[in-house]
C-alpha cells in the first residue's frame, strides 16, 4: 500500500488535488475582497465575521489548511527528489521549448508561501488572537496595510508570481489526473490563461485602488 | 567550417570528468556529426591520444544508441531526429558546439559520452512485453483492432529507448519513455491482459531506480526524436489509477 501512496505518480496526484481545492477557494477570497472598496465597512466585516464563525467553514478551513500543508510539503519533497535525479547540470544549459511557467514552479510557490506567512501574520493569527488587533474590524486594518507603499509593491509582486503559478498548475493537474483529450486541452488552457489572469488581476486592482485612489 | 568542439571528456565511471576544446577545421557541411567525431576522433588516434568515446550503432535513427547533448538540447538542435541524423549543415562556420552526456542519476557516465541505460532496460524488465507462448505467429486477422487503436499503439512502439526525454527534462523523469512502453501495450487486446501488473511494476521500477518526477513541463516531447507525445504520460496516470 505505501508503494501506491508514494509512488512518484500518486505523489503528484494528491499535489494535484490539493491544489486544485486550492484554487476554488482563491474566487470565494475575491469575491469578499471586493467589498472592500466599498466605503461602508459593515459589509466586508460582516462576511469576514460570517467566514470566522460559520461551523461549516471552520471544517472547510481545516481542510484548506490540510491542502496548503499538503501541497507545501509534498511539494518540496517531489522537488528534492528532482534535484536529487540530477546531480550533475548541464554546462550548455536546457534550451528546450517548455511550458514557461512550469520551471520556476518551486520559486513562485515559494513566494506564494512567503506572501502566505505574512497575509497570517496580518489577518488570520489576528483572528486566532496570536497577534494584537481587532479581528472584528478586518476593513481597517486591511485599508491601513493597503496606504502602505511597501506592502502593495510586495502584494503585487506576488499575486503576479501566483499568476504565473496558476498558470502552469491549472492545465498541469488535468494532465496528472489523466485528462488529455485532443479538444478538450486547449479549452483546458485557455481556461487556465484566463484563471490565471483574471484572479491575481482582481486582486491586485482593489490593492491599487485602495492604496492610490482612497 | 571551423569549429570548436568543447566534449565532456572523463575516463571512467570514477574519474572526474572535465571539458576538453578541441578545433576542427575542414569539416564539411554534408557531413553527419557522428561522422565529424570520427573525423575527430581519426586525427587524435593518428596523434596517439585517446578518442572520443560516444555510443553508436545503426546509424539510420532507429537504435537509440547515439544519445548525446548537443548545445542545450539532447540530440542537438534540430527537432525530431536522434543525433546520427544530424547534419553539419545545421552548423555554421566559427561555432563553438558544447557535446555533454545525458546527464540523470540513473544514467551514470561510463566513459566520455557514453552512459548506462541499464535502468531503462530494468524498466523493461519489470513488465514491459507481453507473455505468450513462442510459437508459431498467430493469424493477423484472428483479434480484430480499430485503425486509430493500432495507429495510436504504433505512434507510441517507435520510442527508440534513446533517453532524450530524461536528458531533456529538468527532473530527469522518465515519464514521457515508461508512458510509451506503457500505451503501446495498452491500446491493444492483446496488452490488456497484463496491464494492471505491467504498470504498477513498471512504475515501481522507475521510482525505484531513481528517475526524477513529471512537472508536466514537456521537454521531453519537445525533443524525443520519435515525436512521441504527452498524451502517452496522461494514458500511463490513468492506466496507474485503474490498476488500484
Amino acid at each position: 500500500m505505501s508503494k501506491v501512496l508514494f509512488s512518484s505518480i500518486s505523489k503528484k496526484f494528491v499535489m494535484a488535488l490539493a491544489g486544485l481545492f486550492l484554487l476554488t477557494f482563491l474566487p470565494v477570497h475575491l469575491i469578499i475582497n471586493l467589498m472592500l472598496l466599498k466605503s461602508d465597512p459593515e459589509p466586508f466585516n460582516e462576511a469576514a465575521h460570517f467566514m470566522a464563525t460559520f461551523p461549516l467553514v471552520k471544517i472547510i478551513e481545516i481542510a484548506l489548511i490540510g491542502a496548503i500543508l499538503i501541497h507545501i510539503g509534498w511539494g518540496i519533497f517531489l522537488q528534492i527528489q528532482n534535484w536529487l535525479a540530477r546531480p550533475v547540470g548541464y554546462v550548455s544549459g536546457n534550451k528546450s521549448e517548455t511550458s514557461f511557467f512550469s520551471r520556476f514552479m518551486i520559486w513562485t510557490g515559494a513566494s506564494i508561501f512567503t506572501f502566505l506567512v505574512l497575509h497570517f501574520f496580518n489577518f488570520y493569527f489576528v483572528k486566532l488572537g496570536l497577534v494584537a488587533g481587532n479581528p472584528e474590524d478586518f476593513y481597517s486594518l486591511a485599508h491601513n496595510l493597503f496606504k502602505i507603499p511597501a506592502y502593495n509593491y510586495i502584494y503585487l509582486v506576488c499575486f503576479s508570481l501566483l499568476g504565473f503559478h496558476l498558470y502552469h498548475a491549472f492545465s498541469s493537474a488535468f494532465q496528472t489526473f489523466g485528462l488529455n483529450h485532443r479538444l478538450w486541452t486547449p479549452v483546458v488552457k485557455v481556461v487556465a490563461l484566463i484563471y490565471a489572469i483574471v484572479l491575481p488581476a482582481g486582486f491586485a486592482f482593489i490593492s491599487i485602488t485602495l492604496w492610490l485612489f482612497r | 567550417m571551423k569549429l570548436t568542439l568543447k566534449i565532456w571528456r572523463q575516463k571512467n565511471a570514477k574519474a572526474k570528468g572535465t571539458f576538453v576544446i578541441y578545433k576542427m577545421d575542414n569539416v564539411s557541411p554534408e557531413m553527419a556529426f557522428l561522422e565529424m567525431l570520427d573525423s575527430l576522433n581519426k586525427k587524435l588516434v593518428e596523434e596517439d591520444k585517446d578518442p572520443v568515446a560516444f555510443d553508436h550503432d545503426c546509424r539510420e535513427g532507429i537504435c537509440g544508441s547515439c544519445g548525446m547533448y548537443i548545445n542545450g538540447h539532447p540530440h542537438g538542435p534540430v527537432p525530431a531526429i536522434t543525433t546520427c541524423h544530424l547534419s553539419m549543415r545545421y552548423f555554421k562556420e566559427g561555432d563553438t558546439i558544447w557535446i555533454e552526456p545525458w546527464r540523470a542519476k540513473p544514467f551514470p557516465v561510463i566513459k566520455d559520452l557514453i552512459v548506462d541505460r541499464a535502468a531503462f532496460d530494468k524498466i523493461q524488465i519489470a513488465g514491459g512485453f507481453i507473455s505468450v507462448n513462442t510459437g508459431a505467429a498467430p493469424e493477423a486477422n484472428s483479434i480484430l483492432i480499430r485503425k486509430k487503436k493500432s495507429d495510436d499503439a504504433f505512434d507510441s512502439a517507435i520510442c527508440i529507448g534513446c533517453g532524450a526525454c530524461v536528458a531533456a527534462c529538468k527532473n530527469a523523469s522518465a515519464m514521457l519513455f515508461v508512458s510509451a512502453k506503457i500505451s503501446q501495450f495498452a491500446l491493444l487486446p492483446q496488452g490488456r491482459i497484463e496491464a494492471k501488473e505491467r504498470v504498477k511494476a513498471m512504475v515501481e521500477k522507475m521510482d525505484e531506480v531513481g528517475f526524477g518526477n513529471c512537472s508536466n513541463s514537456g521537454a521531453c516531447e519537445a525533443e524525443c526524436p520519435k515525436q512521441i507525445k504527452l498524451t502517452n504520460i496522461a494514458r500511463l496516470n490513468r492506466e496507474y489509477f485503474k490498476a488500484y
